[in-house]
Protein backbone atom coordinates (compact mmCIF):
# COMPACT_ATOMS: atom_id res chain seq x y z
CA UNK A 1 0.00 0.00 0.00
CA UNK A 2 1.30 3.48 -0.74
CA UNK A 3 0.92 5.88 2.04
CA UNK A 4 -0.97 8.97 0.84
CA UNK A 5 2.00 11.07 0.99
CA UNK A 6 3.92 9.37 -1.17
CA UNK A 7 4.35 11.14 -5.06
CA UNK A 8 6.47 7.73 -6.13
CA UNK A 9 7.23 4.27 -5.47
CA UNK A 10 9.60 1.81 -5.91
CA UNK A 11 9.36 -1.85 -4.89
CA UNK A 12 11.78 -4.38 -4.96
CA UNK A 13 12.96 -3.18 -8.54
CA UNK A 14 15.02 -5.48 -10.34
CA UNK A 15 16.77 -4.60 -14.12
CA UNK A 16 18.91 -6.95 -16.29
CA UNK A 17 20.84 -5.74 -19.41
CA UNK A 18 22.56 -8.81 -21.42
CA UNK A 19 22.27 -11.30 -18.28
CA UNK A 20 23.87 -8.45 -15.98
CA UNK A 21 22.19 -7.35 -12.87
CA UNK A 22 21.98 -3.62 -12.93
CA UNK A 23 19.16 -3.03 -10.27
CA UNK A 24 18.84 -5.43 -7.78
CA UNK A 25 15.78 -5.48 -5.22
CA UNK A 26 16.33 -1.68 -5.07
CA UNK A 27 13.15 -0.16 -3.21
CA UNK A 28 12.34 3.58 -2.59
CA UNK A 29 9.59 5.93 -1.71
CA UNK A 30 9.95 10.13 -2.44
CA UNK A 31 7.59 11.71 -0.23
CA UNK A 32 6.00 15.64 -0.56
CA UNK A 33 8.86 18.18 -0.56
CA UNK A 34 11.26 16.32 -0.05
CA UNK A 35 14.69 17.02 -1.74
CA UNK A 36 16.38 13.21 -2.45
CA UNK A 37 19.16 12.51 -4.19
CA UNK A 38 20.33 9.84 -5.63
CA UNK A 39 24.78 8.72 -5.46
CA UNK A 40 26.45 6.09 -6.86
CA UNK A 41 29.43 5.94 -9.06
CA UNK A 42 29.53 5.74 -12.60
CA UNK A 43 27.84 2.43 -14.13
CA UNK A 44 25.98 1.56 -10.78
CA UNK A 45 22.77 1.84 -12.45
CA UNK A 46 21.80 5.39 -11.39
CA UNK A 47 19.74 6.21 -14.95
CA UNK A 48 18.61 3.04 -15.10
CA UNK A 49 16.95 3.19 -11.71
CA UNK A 50 15.98 6.49 -13.07
CA UNK A 51 14.06 5.62 -15.72
CA UNK A 52 12.25 2.71 -14.30
CA UNK A 53 10.77 5.51 -11.59
CA UNK A 54 10.29 7.55 -14.63
CA UNK A 55 8.26 4.66 -16.76
CA UNK A 56 10.42 5.22 -19.56
CA UNK A 57 11.59 1.58 -18.86
CA UNK A 58 10.18 -1.42 -17.52
CA UNK A 59 12.11 -3.21 -13.97
CA UNK A 60 11.70 -7.18 -14.84
CA UNK A 61 10.88 -7.44 -11.74
CA UNK A 62 9.44 -5.52 -8.92
CA UNK A 63 7.14 -2.90 -9.33
CA UNK A 64 6.72 1.43 -9.97
CA UNK A 65 3.88 3.19 -8.39
CA UNK A 66 3.04 6.73 -8.86
CA UNK A 67 0.41 8.57 -7.39
CA UNK A 68 -2.25 9.96 -9.88
CA UNK A 69 -1.69 13.40 -8.69
CA UNK A 70 1.75 13.07 -9.42
CA UNK A 71 2.79 15.69 -11.78
CA UNK A 72 6.48 15.13 -13.26
CA UNK A 73 9.07 17.66 -14.71
CA UNK A 74 11.88 16.32 -16.10
CA UNK A 75 15.27 17.58 -16.20
CA UNK A 76 17.25 15.25 -18.46
CA UNK A 77 21.07 14.43 -18.75
CA UNK A 78 21.38 15.05 -22.24
CA UNK A 79 19.35 17.04 -24.80
CA UNK A 80 19.78 18.28 -28.58
CA UNK A 81 18.51 20.75 -29.51
CA UNK A 82 18.11 19.95 -33.25
CA UNK A 83 19.61 22.25 -35.88
CA UNK A 84 16.96 21.27 -38.55
CA UNK A 85 13.75 22.40 -36.59
CA UNK A 86 13.65 25.96 -36.26
CA UNK A 87 12.87 26.75 -32.94
CA UNK A 88 13.43 30.32 -30.47
CA UNK A 89 13.65 29.64 -26.98
CA UNK A 90 10.23 30.89 -26.20
CA UNK A 91 8.39 28.70 -28.70
CA UNK A 92 9.94 26.04 -27.17
CA UNK A 93 8.65 26.48 -23.72
CA UNK A 94 5.09 27.83 -25.16
CA UNK A 95 4.48 24.22 -26.34
CA UNK A 96 4.69 22.74 -23.50
CA UNK A 97 2.70 25.04 -21.41
CA UNK A 98 2.29 29.01 -20.49
CA UNK A 99 5.18 30.47 -19.75
CA UNK A 100 5.69 32.05 -16.27
CA UNK A 101 7.24 35.88 -15.84
CA UNK A 102 8.50 35.00 -12.45
CA UNK A 103 10.06 31.82 -13.32
CA UNK A 104 11.61 33.41 -16.18
CA UNK A 105 13.45 36.50 -13.95
CA UNK A 106 13.73 33.58 -11.05
CA UNK A 107 16.05 31.72 -13.45
CA UNK A 108 17.71 34.75 -15.76
CA UNK A 109 16.87 33.47 -19.25
CA UNK A 110 14.54 36.67 -20.31
CA UNK A 111 17.62 37.65 -23.06
CA UNK A 112 17.59 34.07 -24.18
CA UNK A 113 13.56 33.78 -25.02
CA UNK A 114 14.16 35.39 -28.92
CA UNK A 115 17.39 33.21 -29.42
CA UNK A 116 16.80 29.86 -31.68
CA UNK A 117 16.97 26.71 -29.17
CA UNK A 118 19.81 25.33 -30.90
CA UNK A 119 21.89 28.28 -30.27
CA UNK A 120 22.07 28.36 -26.47
CA UNK A 121 25.43 27.62 -24.96
CA UNK A 122 25.77 24.17 -21.98
CA UNK A 123 24.63 26.58 -18.93
CA UNK A 124 21.80 28.48 -20.86
CA UNK A 125 20.38 25.54 -22.17
CA UNK A 126 20.30 24.17 -18.72
CA UNK A 127 18.43 27.27 -17.15
CA UNK A 128 15.78 26.71 -19.86
CA UNK A 129 15.77 23.15 -19.51
CA UNK A 130 14.97 23.68 -16.03
CA UNK A 131 12.45 26.41 -16.78
CA UNK A 132 10.38 23.69 -19.06
CA UNK A 133 10.67 21.54 -16.86
CA UNK A 134 8.62 23.77 -14.20
CA UNK A 135 5.87 25.42 -16.37
CA UNK A 136 3.22 22.91 -15.89
CA UNK A 137 3.54 23.31 -11.88
CA UNK A 138 4.87 19.69 -11.09
CA UNK A 139 4.94 18.47 -7.74
CA UNK A 140 8.31 16.39 -8.35
CA UNK A 141 11.00 17.71 -10.22
CA UNK A 142 13.78 14.93 -11.41
CA UNK A 143 16.69 15.84 -12.62
CA UNK A 144 19.09 13.63 -14.37
CA UNK A 145 23.32 14.20 -13.38
CA UNK A 146 21.87 18.13 -13.27
CA UNK A 147 25.76 19.42 -12.15
CA UNK A 148 27.38 17.24 -15.18
CA UNK A 149 29.61 20.12 -16.93
CA UNK A 150 28.59 22.83 -13.83
CA UNK A 151 31.82 24.13 -12.33
CA UNK A 152 31.74 23.60 -7.76
CA UNK A 153 30.09 27.50 -7.88
CA UNK A 154 27.33 26.43 -10.11
CA UNK A 155 26.58 23.89 -8.67
CA UNK A 156 26.34 25.17 -5.58
CA UNK A 157 24.05 27.97 -6.74
CA UNK A 158 21.89 25.50 -8.61
CA UNK A 159 21.23 23.65 -5.70
CA UNK A 160 20.21 27.13 -3.50
CA UNK A 161 18.27 27.85 -6.49
CA UNK A 162 16.40 23.74 -6.29
CA UNK A 163 15.83 24.38 -2.85
CA UNK A 164 13.84 28.31 -2.91
CA UNK A 165 11.74 27.37 -5.89
CA UNK A 166 11.02 23.49 -4.20
CA UNK A 167 9.70 25.27 -0.77
CA UNK A 168 8.52 28.46 -3.10
CA UNK A 169 6.53 26.49 -5.52
CA UNK A 170 5.83 23.51 -3.54
CA UNK A 171 7.90 20.30 -5.55
CA UNK A 172 9.62 17.47 -4.53
CA UNK A 173 12.84 17.09 -5.99
CA UNK A 174 14.89 13.61 -7.48
CA UNK A 175 17.93 14.02 -8.33
CA UNK A 176 20.54 11.60 -9.64
CA UNK A 177 24.46 12.62 -9.23
CA UNK A 178 28.03 10.74 -9.60
CA UNK A 179 28.80 14.18 -8.11
CA UNK A 180 29.50 13.87 -4.30
CA UNK A 181 30.48 17.20 -3.05
CA UNK A 182 27.80 19.84 -3.73
CA UNK A 183 25.42 17.02 -4.08
CA UNK A 184 25.40 16.30 -0.41
CA UNK A 185 25.01 20.32 0.51
CA UNK A 186 21.62 20.60 -0.73
CA UNK A 187 20.22 16.95 -0.14
CA UNK A 188 17.77 16.56 3.12
CA UNK A 189 18.14 12.38 2.00
CA UNK A 190 20.88 10.75 0.31
CA UNK A 191 20.18 7.06 -1.67
CA UNK A 192 23.47 5.76 -2.02
CA UNK A 193 23.14 3.15 -5.29
CA UNK A 194 25.59 0.23 -6.72
CA UNK A 195 23.14 -1.73 -8.40
CA UNK A 196 21.80 -2.41 -5.05
CA UNK A 197 20.92 0.76 -2.50
CA UNK A 198 23.80 0.47 0.22
CA UNK A 199 23.13 2.84 2.54
CA UNK A 200 20.66 5.89 2.83
CA UNK A 201 19.50 8.76 5.37
CA UNK A 202 20.74 12.46 6.12
CA UNK A 203 24.46 12.98 4.37
CA UNK A 204 25.88 12.98 7.93
CA UNK A 205 24.86 9.46 8.34
CA UNK A 206 25.53 8.07 4.67
CA UNK A 207 29.20 10.06 5.21
CA UNK A 208 29.76 7.67 8.06
CA UNK A 209 28.47 4.75 6.72
CA UNK A 210 30.73 1.54 5.91
CA UNK A 211 29.75 0.70 2.74
CA UNK A 212 29.21 4.34 1.36
CA UNK A 213 33.10 5.06 2.56
CA UNK A 214 34.58 1.41 1.25
CA UNK A 215 32.34 2.29 -2.19
CA UNK A 216 34.27 6.07 -2.63
CA UNK A 217 37.18 6.06 -0.31
CA UNK A 218 37.58 7.57 3.26
CA UNK A 219 38.64 11.04 1.71
CA UNK A 220 35.93 11.72 -0.25
CA UNK A 221 33.44 10.10 2.49
CA UNK A 222 35.24 12.84 5.10
CA UNK A 223 34.45 15.54 2.49
CA UNK A 224 30.81 14.69 2.82
CA UNK A 225 30.68 14.71 6.16
CA UNK A 226 32.78 17.63 6.69
CA UNK A 227 30.39 19.72 4.25
CA UNK A 228 27.86 19.49 7.17
CA UNK A 229 29.56 19.08 10.17
CA UNK A 230 32.43 22.34 9.41
CA UNK A 231 34.70 20.85 11.80
CA UNK A 232 37.92 18.37 11.15
CA UNK A 233 38.13 15.03 11.41
CA UNK A 234 41.35 13.32 11.70
CA UNK A 235 41.04 10.25 9.19
CA UNK A 236 43.02 10.54 6.46
CA UNK A 237 44.76 14.39 7.13
CA UNK A 238 48.13 12.45 5.96
CA UNK A 239 46.26 10.65 2.80
CA UNK A 240 47.24 12.63 -0.48
CA UNK A 241 44.42 11.77 -2.79
CA UNK A 242 42.46 15.03 -2.22
CA UNK A 243 44.74 17.29 -0.53
CA UNK A 244 43.46 20.42 -1.92
CA UNK A 245 39.97 19.86 -1.00
CA UNK A 246 41.03 18.92 2.08
CA UNK A 247 42.82 21.65 2.58
CA UNK A 248 40.26 23.80 1.37
CA UNK A 249 38.02 22.48 4.06
CA UNK A 250 40.44 22.76 7.36
CA UNK A 251 40.81 26.56 5.85
CA UNK A 252 37.31 27.10 5.99
CA UNK A 253 36.94 25.61 9.30
CA UNK A 254 39.62 27.50 11.16
CA UNK A 255 39.41 31.06 9.17
CA UNK B 1 -4.34 22.25 -71.95
CA UNK B 2 -4.05 18.31 -72.32
CA UNK B 3 -6.29 16.52 -69.90
CA UNK B 4 -3.02 14.20 -69.26
CA UNK B 5 -1.15 16.90 -68.25
CA UNK B 6 -3.98 18.30 -66.21
CA UNK B 7 -4.03 15.11 -64.59
CA UNK B 8 -0.62 15.21 -64.05
CA UNK B 9 -0.36 18.25 -62.22
CA UNK B 10 -2.89 17.62 -59.80
CA UNK B 11 -1.18 14.10 -58.93
CA UNK B 12 2.21 16.17 -58.99
CA UNK B 13 0.82 19.06 -56.67
CA UNK B 14 -1.20 17.18 -54.68
CA UNK B 15 1.60 14.43 -53.29
CA UNK B 16 4.22 17.97 -53.09
CA UNK B 17 2.02 19.15 -51.10
CA UNK B 18 1.66 15.93 -48.59
CA UNK B 19 5.46 16.00 -49.04
CA UNK B 20 5.51 19.16 -47.28
CA UNK B 21 5.20 18.45 -43.54
CA UNK B 22 5.73 14.74 -43.69
CA UNK B 23 9.61 15.91 -45.43
CA UNK B 24 9.71 18.28 -42.92
CA UNK B 25 9.40 15.94 -40.02
CA UNK B 26 12.03 13.40 -41.96
CA UNK B 27 14.82 16.18 -41.81
CA UNK B 28 14.14 17.20 -38.22
CA UNK B 29 13.95 13.53 -36.87
CA UNK B 30 16.89 12.26 -39.06
CA UNK B 31 14.84 9.56 -40.83
CA UNK B 32 15.98 10.57 -44.78
CA UNK B 33 17.32 6.67 -45.03
CA UNK B 34 14.33 5.37 -43.53
CA UNK B 35 12.17 6.96 -45.95
CA UNK B 36 14.72 5.94 -48.46
CA UNK B 37 14.14 1.75 -47.20
CA UNK B 38 10.47 2.12 -47.34
CA UNK B 39 10.68 3.24 -51.08
CA UNK B 40 13.13 0.23 -51.86
CA UNK B 41 10.80 -1.98 -50.92
CA UNK B 42 8.16 -1.13 -53.25
CA UNK B 43 9.04 -3.16 -55.89
CA UNK B 44 8.76 -6.37 -53.52
CA UNK B 45 4.57 -4.59 -52.76
CA UNK B 46 4.64 -4.40 -56.91
CA UNK B 47 5.97 -7.97 -57.47
CA UNK B 48 3.06 -9.26 -54.47
CA UNK B 49 0.42 -7.63 -56.36
CA UNK B 50 1.25 -9.07 -59.54
CA UNK B 51 1.51 -12.53 -58.23
CA UNK B 52 -1.47 -12.69 -56.14
CA UNK B 53 -3.36 -10.10 -58.95
CA UNK B 54 -6.79 -8.68 -58.56
CA UNK B 55 -7.45 -9.64 -54.77
CA UNK B 56 -4.25 -6.91 -54.15
CA UNK B 57 -4.37 -3.66 -55.77
CA UNK B 58 -0.79 -2.12 -56.47
CA UNK B 59 -1.31 0.79 -53.65
CA UNK B 60 -2.10 -1.77 -51.37
CA UNK B 61 0.48 -4.77 -51.57
CA UNK B 62 3.05 -1.46 -51.94
CA UNK B 63 1.50 0.02 -48.84
CA UNK B 64 1.60 -3.37 -47.22
CA UNK B 65 5.35 -4.60 -47.81
CA UNK B 66 5.81 -0.82 -46.84
CA UNK B 67 4.19 -0.99 -43.48
CA UNK B 68 5.91 -4.62 -42.82
CA UNK B 69 9.40 -3.09 -43.68
CA UNK B 70 8.50 -0.31 -41.43
CA UNK B 71 8.03 -2.45 -38.32
CA UNK B 72 10.67 -4.47 -39.23
CA UNK B 73 13.07 -1.52 -39.01
CA UNK B 74 11.85 -0.33 -35.54
CA UNK B 75 12.03 -3.84 -34.15
CA UNK B 76 15.95 -4.11 -35.17
CA UNK B 77 16.84 -1.13 -33.79
CA UNK B 78 16.79 -2.94 -30.26
CA UNK B 79 19.17 -5.50 -31.70
CA UNK B 80 22.39 -2.93 -30.47
CA UNK B 81 24.68 -4.75 -31.88
CA UNK B 82 24.36 -2.88 -35.29
CA UNK B 83 23.63 0.82 -35.71
CA UNK B 84 20.39 2.09 -37.51
CA UNK B 85 21.83 2.52 -40.76
CA UNK B 86 23.36 -1.14 -41.14
CA UNK B 87 19.76 -2.13 -40.56
CA UNK B 88 18.63 -0.01 -43.37
CA UNK B 89 21.24 -1.08 -45.78
CA UNK B 90 20.33 -4.86 -45.05
CA UNK B 91 16.32 -4.29 -45.33
CA UNK B 92 16.27 -1.91 -48.16
CA UNK B 93 18.97 -3.41 -50.35
CA UNK B 94 17.52 -6.84 -49.50
CA UNK B 95 13.62 -5.81 -50.06
CA UNK B 96 14.80 -4.27 -53.74
CA UNK B 97 16.84 -7.46 -54.67
CA UNK B 98 13.50 -9.73 -53.18
CA UNK B 99 11.31 -7.81 -55.19
CA UNK B 100 13.44 -7.28 -58.77
CA UNK B 101 13.92 -11.35 -58.65
CA UNK B 102 10.43 -11.99 -57.98
CA UNK B 103 8.97 -9.93 -60.76
CA UNK B 104 12.00 -11.32 -62.88
CA UNK B 105 10.62 -14.88 -61.81
CA UNK B 106 6.87 -13.99 -62.71
CA UNK B 107 6.85 -15.13 -66.55
CA UNK B 108 3.01 -14.15 -67.18
CA UNK B 109 3.54 -10.43 -66.29
CA UNK B 110 5.35 -8.40 -68.83
CA UNK B 111 6.69 -5.95 -65.89
CA UNK B 112 8.68 -2.84 -66.89
CA UNK B 113 11.10 -2.44 -63.78
CA UNK B 114 11.91 1.66 -64.81
CA UNK B 115 8.39 2.50 -64.48
CA UNK B 116 8.69 1.54 -60.66
CA UNK B 117 12.04 2.53 -60.22
CA UNK B 118 11.52 6.25 -62.55
CA UNK B 119 7.65 6.78 -62.41
CA UNK B 120 6.06 8.23 -64.52
CA UNK B 121 3.29 10.64 -63.74
CA UNK B 122 2.02 11.04 -67.17
CA UNK B 123 0.92 7.60 -66.98
CA UNK B 124 -1.37 7.93 -63.84
CA UNK B 125 -5.58 7.87 -64.31
CA UNK B 126 -8.03 9.85 -62.16
CA UNK B 127 -8.70 7.42 -59.55
CA UNK B 128 -5.31 7.76 -59.26
CA UNK B 129 -5.56 11.50 -58.17
CA UNK B 130 -8.58 10.93 -56.36
CA UNK B 131 -6.48 8.45 -54.18
CA UNK B 132 -4.15 11.04 -53.92
CA UNK B 133 -6.55 13.22 -52.76
CA UNK B 134 -7.98 11.63 -50.50
CA UNK B 135 -4.95 10.85 -48.64
CA UNK B 136 -4.04 14.05 -48.86
CA UNK B 137 -6.73 15.24 -46.70
CA UNK B 138 -6.28 12.27 -44.53
CA UNK B 139 -2.03 13.54 -43.58
CA UNK B 140 -3.43 17.27 -43.58
CA UNK B 141 -6.10 16.17 -40.94
CA UNK B 142 -3.43 13.98 -38.75
CA UNK B 143 -0.56 16.19 -38.57
CA UNK B 144 -2.85 19.28 -37.65
CA UNK B 145 -4.74 16.87 -34.57
CA UNK B 146 -1.45 15.16 -33.40
CA UNK B 147 1.24 18.44 -34.12
CA UNK B 148 1.86 18.63 -30.89
CA UNK B 149 2.34 15.18 -29.94
CA UNK B 150 4.67 14.69 -33.12
CA UNK B 151 6.39 17.72 -32.36
CA UNK B 152 7.16 17.32 -28.37
CA UNK B 153 8.15 13.27 -29.63
CA UNK B 154 10.49 15.13 -32.11
CA UNK B 155 11.95 17.77 -29.99
CA UNK B 156 13.15 15.29 -27.07
CA UNK B 157 10.78 11.76 -26.82
CA UNK B 158 11.97 11.53 -23.22
CA UNK B 159 10.27 14.50 -22.20
CA UNK B 160 7.36 14.04 -24.11
CA UNK B 161 6.93 10.27 -22.38
CA UNK B 162 7.63 11.43 -18.97
CA UNK B 163 5.09 14.33 -19.09
CA UNK B 164 2.29 12.07 -20.62
CA UNK B 165 2.62 12.45 -24.66
CA UNK B 166 1.76 9.30 -26.08
CA UNK B 167 5.01 9.09 -28.23
CA UNK B 168 4.69 5.59 -29.78
CA UNK B 169 1.71 6.29 -31.30
CA UNK B 170 2.90 9.87 -32.48
CA UNK B 171 5.81 7.57 -34.11
CA UNK B 172 3.69 5.20 -35.72
CA UNK B 173 1.17 7.43 -37.28
CA UNK B 174 4.56 9.17 -38.74
CA UNK B 175 5.63 6.09 -39.88
CA UNK B 176 2.27 5.24 -41.39
CA UNK B 177 1.40 8.26 -43.17
CA UNK B 178 5.26 8.11 -44.81
CA UNK B 179 4.58 4.18 -46.00
CA UNK B 180 1.12 5.54 -47.27
CA UNK B 181 2.29 8.62 -49.48
CA UNK B 182 5.62 6.31 -50.39
CA UNK B 183 2.67 3.62 -51.66
CA UNK B 184 1.03 5.89 -54.02
CA UNK B 185 3.72 8.03 -54.90
CA UNK B 186 5.85 5.12 -56.69
CA UNK B 187 3.90 5.27 -59.62
CA UNK B 188 4.53 8.83 -59.84
CA UNK B 189 8.29 9.50 -59.13
CA UNK B 190 9.64 6.09 -59.14
CA UNK B 191 11.35 4.74 -55.76
CA UNK B 192 14.65 5.95 -56.74
CA UNK B 193 13.61 9.65 -56.57
CA UNK B 194 10.68 10.04 -53.86
CA UNK B 195 13.05 10.73 -51.10
CA UNK B 196 14.40 13.92 -53.08
CA UNK B 197 11.33 14.96 -52.98
CA UNK B 198 10.92 14.28 -49.24
CA UNK B 199 13.49 16.01 -47.98
CA UNK B 200 14.70 18.26 -50.44
CA UNK B 201 11.92 20.77 -50.25
CA UNK B 202 12.40 20.66 -46.35
CA UNK B 203 15.86 21.37 -46.73
CA UNK B 204 15.17 24.32 -48.40
CA UNK B 205 12.58 25.59 -46.28
CA UNK B 206 14.77 25.24 -43.57
CA UNK B 207 16.77 28.09 -44.88
CA UNK B 208 14.24 31.02 -44.81
CA UNK B 209 11.83 29.57 -42.00
CA UNK B 210 11.42 30.60 -38.36
CA UNK B 211 9.18 28.40 -36.71
CA UNK B 212 7.86 24.45 -37.46
CA UNK B 213 4.69 25.85 -39.06
CA UNK B 214 6.31 27.70 -41.27
CA UNK B 215 9.09 25.46 -42.24
CA UNK B 216 6.50 22.33 -42.89
CA UNK B 217 3.98 25.04 -45.07
CA UNK B 218 7.34 26.53 -47.25
CA UNK B 219 8.11 22.98 -47.98
CA UNK B 220 4.59 22.34 -49.50
CA UNK B 221 5.09 25.45 -51.22
CA UNK B 222 8.38 24.55 -52.61
CA UNK B 223 7.38 21.39 -53.75
CA UNK B 224 4.98 22.01 -55.69
CA UNK B 225 6.95 24.42 -57.35
CA UNK B 226 9.41 22.19 -58.08
CA UNK B 227 7.02 19.58 -59.07
CA UNK B 228 4.94 21.93 -61.54
CA UNK B 229 8.21 23.56 -63.05
CA UNK B 230 9.47 20.23 -63.45
CA UNK B 231 6.74 18.75 -65.14
CA UNK B 232 6.72 21.63 -67.81
CA UNK B 233 10.63 21.94 -68.28
CA UNK B 234 10.16 18.07 -69.08
CA UNK B 235 7.10 17.91 -71.44
CA UNK B 236 8.96 21.10 -73.26
CA UNK B 237 12.59 19.54 -73.60
CA UNK B 238 11.23 16.03 -73.59
CA UNK B 239 12.90 14.08 -70.89
CA UNK B 240 11.44 11.80 -68.35
CA UNK B 241 9.41 13.66 -65.55
CA UNK B 242 10.49 12.81 -62.41
CA UNK B 243 14.14 13.39 -62.54
CA UNK B 244 13.07 16.60 -63.96
CA UNK B 245 11.40 17.68 -60.84
CA UNK B 246 13.85 16.62 -58.44
CA UNK B 247 16.93 18.98 -61.40
CA UNK B 248 14.31 21.73 -60.12
CA UNK B 249 14.35 21.06 -56.58
CA UNK B 250 18.15 20.98 -56.20
CA UNK B 251 18.27 23.93 -58.12
CA UNK B 252 15.95 25.73 -55.72
CA UNK B 253 17.68 24.35 -52.48
CA UNK B 254 21.27 25.58 -54.64
CA UNK B 255 20.08 29.01 -55.12
CA UNK B 256 18.84 29.37 -51.19
CA UNK B 257 22.19 27.68 -50.14
CA UNK B 258 23.96 30.29 -51.97
CA UNK B 259 21.28 33.37 -51.12
CA UNK B 260 21.99 32.33 -46.72
CA UNK B 261 24.98 30.87 -46.81
CA UNK B 262 27.55 31.86 -44.18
Amino acid sequence: MVQAAALLEARGVCKFHDGREVLHEVSLRIARREIVTIVGPNGAGKTTLLNCLLGLDTPDYGTVHRAPSTRIGYVPQHFNAQPSLPLTVISFLKLYGAVDDALVSELAVAHLLAQPLASLSGGELRRVLLLRALLNQPNLLVLDEPTSGVDVAGQGELYRLLKRLSVARDFAVLMVSHDLYVVMAGAERVICLNHHICCEGTPEAVGGDASFRAMFGDNLADQVALYHHHHTHTHGLGDEDYPHTHHHHEGCNHG
Amino acid sequence: MDELIVRALCAGLLLAAMLGPLGSFVVWRRMAYFGDTIAHSALLGVALSLLIGEALPMHVGIFLVAITVALLLARSTRDTRFNTDTMLGILAHGALAFGLVLVALNREAQVDVNAYLFGDILAINWADVWVLAGLAVAVALAIFIQWRALLMTTIDPAIAKVEGVNTARATMLLTLLLAAVIAVAIKLTGMLLITALLVIPAATARYFAKTPVQMALLASVLGMLSVGGGLFAALHVDVPTAPMMVVVVVALFLVSALLKRR
